[in-house]
């Protein structure tokens, strides 16, 4: 059955998204969840998966063109579907097997054209490296087919304001954009809580002493792992408002809020963080963070996000007060874990403390579910063996 | 008329003359030395280099002799081995083909196989290339062949001071040499720098600077380089004019020099393209200047046919300074953007 490959939603905010390359060519076989196209957005660039198992059968969009989101890119086979006419011409049971045939040559290897990668000339290439400018923001510059030679970087180097700062202006338009229509839509309200990080700190310490410094894992896999259980556990935090109403997920998707080079930031997913063990989130978020700082997120983890946890806790601050990402309906704002004094059973103690705040779609849930969502958060890190 | 003390105003001469001074020089500074050819005596050479020579040094020492290059440059050798200084002539690189088993296989080769017991400091003078209507068995540009072999050097003087001061150069040489002179180029009338009294046979030479490309030539090509850098100055664009004036050893540090400033070169030779010194010259460049380069390297090399008798045909076949011009335009254009 002949099925379309249309460019999805990445977010929100998106409308169009610029085709940077085919990964895949017509005839090849392909899996669910393979990437099979580059887009370019104002997020960077995105691998496009493939939603179902199918043969790519033909390339609609050629590189370099803009697309509408919805628009179709590519035809695909997927199985299923009728098939008849092929079993009328299949041999009845019994009937002598048709004689051997020399195979047939095989078809001629008809490449696509190629995706336009950006061609810069070798100079070009190594003063842009220099210089600390990523090609991809070169693609900007340079119209489609041209080559980018050393003048065309040293201009750039010489203007930055104009040409360099034109990708992270347009992922600062997008993030503005998703934000003032979170503000504008979504009625949030804002819960903290400040817990004593002691014991999670301590098993972490432990748990740590025993892995090579390549599987050590870090604080913030704690916290996506304590927000993922909790978020799977009560109903009204994790999923989607669409279209008036608000659609539960039952995996659960961890936005994990990534400050990118240059400014801006992305939330891609780290897909059933409910159900991953606390090394597979650690080696996966990492994977995430080096990929999405590179620009390369894949199309899934860009909407498959059904809640998001943002920190600020590197860069000091007590409490994130955090704005939902839509169409999500909660995220949680961590900030940084302080020693300070704390009271413990008649007794003063200076504990490892962290605040975490939440803001949640009032649509959807109301103050004192959102309270028992960010105790049952505090819960889990109190006792760090159950994650 | 009461003083005249005027600026001596330098000799014009012809390349022809540069090397027939240079033959005349060798001779009269080293008994060793001696010219063997065809027609170099009586007839005074086949493009009249060695005019008057005969009279001067007498017959022991500028010697005809018979059409049999495998032979002269055979006895060339055995003189060098036998510690002579022996300049042998061959008329034209096409010929000197029939003495190859004795340039490639003797010549080349002595200094190795003796471990450097057997020197053979030999030079054979030979005219090369094309441009004056002598038909395909006397134009082909070979040189890049002999540029192929250990053993030999192999330098092109295109300039009226190389033409006058490589032979020494090569004389002083334990090796044997093989200096390549375009036959279009001994009408070419110049003057000597003032001053100079020798040139090296090692180092490539920046005839005019730039900063736009190098156009690496040698040889005539040379000059249809300088004339197509004049009309592109007058268009803006500056290139860089390099003389390769040795092609084996090539001096990479010089070509590479070049490239770093320009981040983009054209090789002009008249040899054929396939498997040429031109296709070395760019590999080198890829090998050691990659990142250099702000633009694919380029060569314009004589059309892949023996060369035309016919004038026009002989013309077109041929690297010209419109064509130069041309191929560095757009090895230029790209780079200007659309």
């Amino acid at each position: 059955m002949r099925v379309e490959f249309r460019l999805p939603s990445l977010g929100a905010d998106m409308e169009s998204a610029t085709l940077t390359e085919w990964l895949k060519q017509p005839g090849e076989h392909i899996h669910r969840g393979e990437a099979i196209a580059t887009v370019e957005t104002t997020k960077g660039l995105i691998d496009l998966e493939a939603y179902e198992d199918g043969t790519l059968s033909e390339l609609v969009a050629t590189p370099g063109t803009r697309l509408p989101v919805g628009a179709v890119m590519a035809h695909l086979e997927v199985e299923g579907g009728a098939a008849p006419a092929a079993e009328l011409n299949a041999p009845p049971p019994g009937a002598p097997a048709p004689p051997a045939q020399a195979p047939p040559p095989p078809a001629a290897t008809v490449r696509a054209p190629q995706a336009e990668r950006v061609r810069l000339s070798p100079a070009a290439r190594r003063r842009a490296h220099e210089l600390g400018i990523a090609p991809e923001t070169l693609a900007h510059a340079a119209a489609p087919g041209a080559i980018v030679h050393l003048q065309d970087i040293e201009r750039l180097a010489s203007a930055p304001p104009a040409a360099a700062n034109a990708a992270r202006a347009a992922m600062r338009e997008a993030i503005g954009a998703a934000m003032a229509r979170a503000k504008r839509e979504i009625p949030h309200y804002y819960l903290g809580q400040t817990l004593d990080f002691g014991p999670a700190r301590a098993w972490l310490t432990q748990h740590n002493a025993q892995l090579a410094v390549g599987e050590r894992l870090i604080e913030a896999v704690l916290l996506i792992k304590a927000v993922a259980l909790a978020a799977a556990r009560l109903e009204g935090f994790n999923g989607h408002w669409r279209e008036g109403r608000f659609e539960r997920s039952a995996a659960v998707h961890v936005g994990a809020a990534i400050a990118v080079r240059g400014g801006g930031l992305v939330a891609p997913a780290l897909l059933d963080a409910h159900a991953k063990d606390l090394a597979a989130l650690m080696s996966e978020f990492s994977a995430l963070v080096t990929r999405a700082r590179a620009g390369h997120l894949r199309s899934g983890e860009f909407t498959a996000a059904t809640i998001t946890l943002t920190s600020l806790g590197a860069d000091g601050v007590d409490v994130l007060y955090p704005i939902i990402n839509p169409p999500q309906v909660a995220i949680i704002g961590a900030g940084a874990i302080r020693d300070a004094p704390w009271a413990i059973e008649g007794r003063i103690e200076v504990r490892p403390l962290l605040t975490l705040a939440l803001a949640a779609d009032h649509r959807v849930t109301d103050g004192r579910l959102g309270a028992r969502f960010l105790r049952s958060i505090a819960e889990l890190l109190a006792d760090p063996q159950r994650l | 008329m009461q003083n005249a003390t005027v600026a001596e105003a330098p000799v014009s001469l012809t390349y022809r003359d540069a090397v027939r001074e240079a033959l005349h020089a060798a001779l009269r500074d080293d008994p060793r030395v001696f010219l063997m050819g065809e027609d170099v005596g009586r007839y005074g050479g086949s493009y009249a280099v060695s005019k008057g020579l005969l009279e001067t040094f007498g017959a022991e020492r500028i010697r005809d002799t018979p059409l049999c290059e495998s032979t002269f440059v055979g006895a060339g050798i055995g003189a060098a081995l036998g510690g002579m200084r022996p300049i042998v002539e061959v008329m034209t690189v096409n010929f000197s083909l029939l003495a190859l088993d004795q340039i490639v296989n003797n010549a080349a080769t002595f200094s190795h196989m003796s471990g450097g017991q057997l020197n053979v400091p030999l030079v054979i003078r030979l005219a090369t290339g094309a441009g004056r209507q002598l038909g395909a068995q006397h134009s082909h540009s070979l040189e890049g062949w002999y540029a192929h072999i250990p053993g030999l050097r192999i330098a092109v003087p295109a300039t009226i001071d190389d033409a006058r001061f490589m032979l020494a150069a090569a004389l002083r040489l334990p090796d044997p040499v093989l200096l390549f002179e375009h036959l279009y180029l001994y009408n070419m009338q110049g003057t000597l720098t003032e001053g100079l009294e020798q040139v090296d046979l090692e180092r490539a030479a920046i005839r005019r600077t730039g900063r736009d490309v190098t156009l690496i030539s040698y040889g005539w090509s040379l000059h249809k380089c300088l004339a197509a850098a004049a009309t592109l100055a007058a268009e803006g664009i500056e290139a860089e004019v390099l003389d390769l004036r040795s092609l084996r050893p090539l001096d990479e540090a010089t070509i590479m020099a070049s490239v770093r400033h320009t981040h983009r070169a054209l090789i002009v030779d008249e040899g054929w393209r396939s498997g040429s010194l031109a296709a070395e010259i760019v590999t080198r460049i890829v090998e050691q200047a990659f990142y250099e380069l702000d633009a694919p390297v380029a060569r314009l090399c004589t059309a892949e046919v023996p060369i035309p008798y016919a004038a026009h045909l002989e013309e077109a076949a041929l690297p010209s300074p419109a064509r130069i011009a041309a191929a560095t335009r757009e090895l230029l254009v790209s780079a200007r953007g659309p």
